[in-house]
Order: C-alpha cells, then structure tokens, then sequence
C-alpha cells in the first residue's frame, strides 16, 4: 500500500511540474528559444502573490487573478525589450540574454525580500494539509487541485492552438515564419503573446509552488531545471507529453525520496539521463533541433 | 614558431597570419610570461595569491569561450569540471598523492570523465545543450556532496599542503598557475588555429552545413569539450589550492557560469584576446564591487545583457573591428599588395559576428 501511495503521490507532484514546464515547452516550440530566466520568473509570481496576501490577508488564489494579468503583460514586455532583439541577433543570443536576466532577477529578490525563506501554504486555508484517504489510499487535496489546475491548464492551451485563430496563427509562425509574414501574420506580436502566455503560466507554477512547499530567491534555478527535464521526458511534443514527462520526473523522485531522502532529486535527474541517452533520446533531441 | 608567412593571391592580395603586430605582441606576451614567472621573487604574497585567482579567471574565461565563441555550445554547467577537479583533488590528497600532482591529475580526470559525458551531451543542441549541462553539474555535485568522507555538504579542507611554509605555498600555487594557464591557452591557441578550429566555427555557423561539407561535427565538438573540461577541472583544483577550502553547493554553483558568461561577454566573445581581456576586467570589478552583495550580481547581468545585445563581440571586438588588431592572431589577415596598412581585415575561416547564425534552423 506504502509504494500505491508514493505512485499516486509522484503522479499528483507530475501534475506540478506539467505546470511549470508547458510554458518553458511553448516559447521553445514556437521561437525556439529556451528561456533560462524561466524557473525565476515563477518565483516571482510567487513573491507577487506572498506581498499581496501579507497586505491584504486575502486568500493566495484571489491574489492570483491580480498577479496572473500583471504577469502576462511583464511577459509582453520581456518579449518586446529583452527577446525580440535576442532573437534577431542569433540563436545563442537568448541564451546569453535570458540567462543574464535570470542572474539579475535573482539578485534583485534577494535585495528586495532578503534570503529568508518563506510559503504560502499556511495562507490556502488548511488546503495544503488536507486529505482524502480511500481504502488506505491517501490523495493529498492541494496535490489534485495543482494536478487539476496542470490538466486544464493544458487542455485549454491545446484548444487555443489548435482551434483558435490566434493558435492556428502561432502553429504557422512555430512552422515558418517567413511564411507566415508572407500571408499577413504578424510574427512579432505571435511571438510576444507566447511569451506573454508562458511567463503567466510560469506564474501559476511559482504560485502553487509557494503553497505547496517553500520559496527564497534562489529557488528559481531548481525550477527551472525540474521543467526542463519534464519537457525532455515527455518529448518536445504535444501538451499530454509534457503532462506525461512531468509524471515520470515526479514519480522517479517520489520513489528516490522513498529509498533516502537524499535521492530525490538525484533520481528525478538520472531518469532525464537516462532519457537522453537512449536511443529515443537521439531521436527527440535531433527532432527537436529540426523542428 | 613565429615567422612572417604570406600567400600570394591572384589579384595582388595576400593572405597573411603573423602581421608584423601580431609577432611584436606573441613576443612581448612571452615577455609578459617570463615577468610573471618572478612575479613571487619581487612581490608579497598577497600580490601573488591576486594574480593566482587572476589567472584561474583567465583560464575560466579561456575554457568557456573555446566552447560557446568557437564551438558554439553555450554551457551552463562547467562547474560540474570545476567541482571535479577540487574534489578530485581532495580524493587523490586523501590517497597519498602529493597536492600539487594531484591536481594536474585530478583535471586530467575531468577531461576523462568529460568523454562519456559528451555522448550524451552533444546529442543536444542550444538551449538544451545549456540545460542539460546544468544538470550534469547537479548531479555530479549531490553525487560529491553524498560521500561522507569528502566533507558531505558541509565542505573540506585540502591537506598537504601545509608543509609547505606559507610564503613557498603562495609561490608554488602560483608557479603551477601560471604554467597551466600558459599550457592551456597554448593548447587552445594551437587547436583554433589548426584545421579543426576552422571545422568548429563552421559547425558553430551552421552545423548542417558543415556536416554536408564533410565536417566531422561530433568528433570537433568532442575534442572542444574534452579540452574545456579538462581546463576547468585544472582551474577547480587550482581554485581549491589557492582557497583551501571547498563546499560542494559553492564549488559546483551556478555562479560559475555567471562569471564566466561576464567575462566572455564583455572581452569578446569568439575572439582569443577578448577572454583574457575579461577577465581582467572581472576581476577589477570584483576587488572593487564584490562586497556590494547582491546588487553587484545585478550589474553583472546587467552589463552581461548589454553586451549581448548591442555589442556581441565584446570590447575585444569592437577594438578589433576598428584599428585590426590581431595581437595573437588564429585567423588570418587579408591585405591588398599595394597598400601596406591592412585594407581589408577578416578571418579566411570566416569571421562573422559569432552568433548571427540564420534565425531558423
């Protein structure tokens, strides 16, 4: 019953790290650009959040439909004064660039908020301790809700790609686009609602990771590292793959943690070793320097 | 070898590697080494131990522009190399290696290590390139931090050394220093300059074309990343001689990548002057500002963004691009017969802006 838990627990932690991870998976599959300053820009969501709920002590999801839109419109100003260069001057620029900007986000929380470590778990009213047990199966609540929240999340961006007219507009620019300028989309602003999107979304892991563990200024860089290997596990592909890959990193963890606590993340990374190392592991990585 | 050597094209242009500067500025450069090697006769030790730490960033800066300006691989994880080689060097002191043997050997081991490591790495291409070598430095810095008996997290003091009297330590820390910093910049000097440096900026400008061109492009990049590996594993464990001291959380740190992606940017990235340049300029900014906490890790990427945007070439490049100094030339210079200061000054392996590669693979 012990290991039904842990699988169980693994699965629900996936559905967290599908929420951290599909935003990271649509800026590279639209603009190719891997976003380094990612897992950071999620801690900031969740220090936004933490300010507004110190304030107001209103509920850290309420807070989250005033930072979610701020988000989305600090993603269109990344695009537009820090990415739409990047781009233009290569493809190695945005590495160099994001990775500055990751540095100086750090940086700049740790001088605002000082080390200390904070949550916001304590705020979710009771949700972050609560759970249901079935016949010695025990679900965590806030463990489905961010499993819930990751579903949707992706769900409601497969729709968008793929039966709006903004998704069809992205999907074409991600394809070609000097062919998409050619019928009249206009790239950039394709490129800065992704960006937008993937920084708001960012957002809402950092959000319910602050509820569901803890955060300080450095935390950004783990995350960034835990979303990235979701994408590479589950394959550079759909959403569902990036849900699945986010499964298996939780899962390989949960199990580690299981054997010694000093394992967790140490196996969440061998599995991405081992990914890429595989076979299959050629082939997405040669896919996805094609695509 | 420094000789004036220059091929007549049709057309009165000559192709020509050593210009008259670049022989005066390679002979003056061992000048510059032969000063140094008495550097300890005439200075304290703390001016050593300085300029010890200044030629570790030197080599730094060296290993990670070999890799991103000429490569093409931008890594975030070097200091996975870095942490071996102060942790390999802990491992063989234990073992009953003397320190300053264990060293050399220790970054050797690095650049052991580094071979199947590239297996998996160089599938990857860019951004995930990056990652990936993150990760690598992860795990090799828990893997470190899970064995007890080199310090667990909680770090460890290199021992050995201390026979020998302080001042002769700073002395031999720095001799053995300055010998690796020259042996390597030697080597990657030599390696640019050979056919394989002209295979790896073709494959860092395009990799497909390159490979259709019959490039060998894994087997250059191996060579690259086996050659930077084994640099930084040297410099780690020079870093753990002049520190003495090592915990895995800083030695196998991010930050590492920061200064080097500094140094390079702002000395010039894909140049060879510009990275020692850099670091030069690093560690100015470091004994002046490194106190300033945080704010100082802001202009740090700050100006790290600055240069990448508007002055990708650094200020190496910039100086290069205007007066044509080539002071330790890997490329070539083009000048027309008939005018004798240089008309037109670029490298025959083609030197574009580094990183202004086609936007769309």
């Amino acid at each position: 019953m012990t290991w039904i838990n842990v699988l169980l627990q693994g699965v629900l932690l996936g559905g967290f790290y599908a929420l951290l991870a599909c935003g990271l998976s649509l800026m590279f599959g639209v603009m190719r650009i891997i976003n380094l300053a990612h897992g950071d820009i999620a801690v900031v969501g969740a220090y936004l959040v933490w300010v507004i709920v110190n304030q107001t002590s209103i509920s850290p999801f309420l807070a989250a439909l005033i930072v979610l839109p701020v988000m989305w419109i600090a993603g269109y100003a990344m695009y537009v004064l820090l990415l739409e260069r990047s781009r233009r001057a290569g493809q190695l620029v945005p590495l160099l660039t994001t990775f500055g900007l990751a540095i100086v986000i750090e940086n700049v929380l740790l001088q605002v908020f000082s080390p200390d470590v904070h949550s916001l778990g304590s705020t979710a009213g009771g949700l972050a301790t609560a759970s249901a047990t079935f016949g010695g199966v025990s679900i965590s609540a806030l463990g489905s809700l961010t499993f819930g929240t990751a579903v949707i999340v992706l769900a409601a961006l497969q729709l968008f790609l793929s039966r709006t007219n903004a998704g069809r507009e992205m999907r074409a620019t991600a394809q070609d686009p000097d062919a998409a300028q050619l019928v009249g989309i206009n790239a950039r602003a394709v490129y800065a609602r992704a960006t937008a999107i993937a920084v708001a979304i960012a957002a809402l892991g950092g959000i319910f990771l602050a509820i569901r563990s803890t955060f300080d200024p450095s935390t950004g860089p783990t995350q960034l590292i835990f979303a990235f290997e979701a994408v590479v596990i589950g394959g550079f592909g759909s959403p569902w793959g990036t849900l699945l890959g986010g499964v298996v990193l939780g899962v390989a963890q949960v199990v580690g943690e299981q054997i010694n606590p000093q394992y967790a993340i140490l196996f969440g990374h061998l599995v991405f070793l081992a990914v890429l190392a595989s076979p299959r592991g050629g082939i997405l990585a040669r896919r996805a320097g094609e695509a | 070898m420094i000789h004036t050597r220059s091929a007549q094209l049709a057309g009165g242009f000559h192709v020509q590697r050593w210009t008259r500067l670049s022989v005066g500025s390679g002979v003056a450069t061992l000048a510059l080494i032969a000063f140094l090697v008495i550097v300890p006769f005439l200075f304290g030790a703390d001016v050593t131990q300085q300029l010890t730490t200044l030629l570790i960033l030197v080599i730094l800066a060296v290993m990670w522009n070999a890799l991103a300006g000429y490569g093409g691989l931008i890594s975030v994880g070097q200091q996975a190399f870095i942490g071996l080689g102060a942790y390999g060097t802990i491992f063989l002191t234990q073992h009953g290696i003397t320190p300053y043997l264990a060293m050399i050997v220790a970054g050797l081991i690095a650049g052991v290590i580094a071979l199947p490591t590239s297996l998996i790495m160089l599938r990857l291409r860019g951004g995930q390139f990056a990652i990936g070598m993150w990760v690598v430095a992860e795990v090799f810095g828990i893997l470190v931090s899970l064995d007890s008996s080199l310090g667990g997290g909680t770090g460890i003091s290199l021992n050995g050394l201390d026979q020998y009297a302080p001042g002769y330590r700073q002395a031999y820390t720095f001799w053995l220093t300055l010998a690796c910093a020259t042996l390597l910049l030697g080597l990657v000097f030599l390696l640019l300059r050979r056919r394989i440096g002209a295979s790896l900026q073709a494959v860092r400008d395009d990799e497909d074309a390159a490979a259709s061109l019959g490039v060998n492009v894994v087997r250059s990049k191996r060579v690259l990343f086996v050659v930077a590996a084994a640099g930084c594993g040297i410099a780690g464990a020079l870093y753990l001689a002049n520190t003495l001291f090592i915990q895995t959380p800083s030695v196998f740190g991010v930050q590492w990548t920061a200064y080097m992606l500094f140094m390079v940017l702002v000395g010039g990235l894909g140049t060879f002057e510009g990275p020692i340049l850099g670091a030069i300029i690093f560690y100015l900014i470091q004994t002046q500002f490194g106190d300033s906490g945080a704010w100082y890790f802001v202009g740090l990427g700050g100006v790290a963004i600055a240069f990448a945007l508007f002055l990708p070439n650094g200020i190496w490049g910039a100086i290069d691009r205007r007066l044509h100094l080539r002071l330790l030339p890997v490329g070539y210079t083009l000048r027309t017969a008939a005018a004798p200061p240089p008309a037109v000054a670029g490298d025959a392996a083609g030197k574009p802006p580094p990183l202004a590669m086609e936007d769309q693979p």
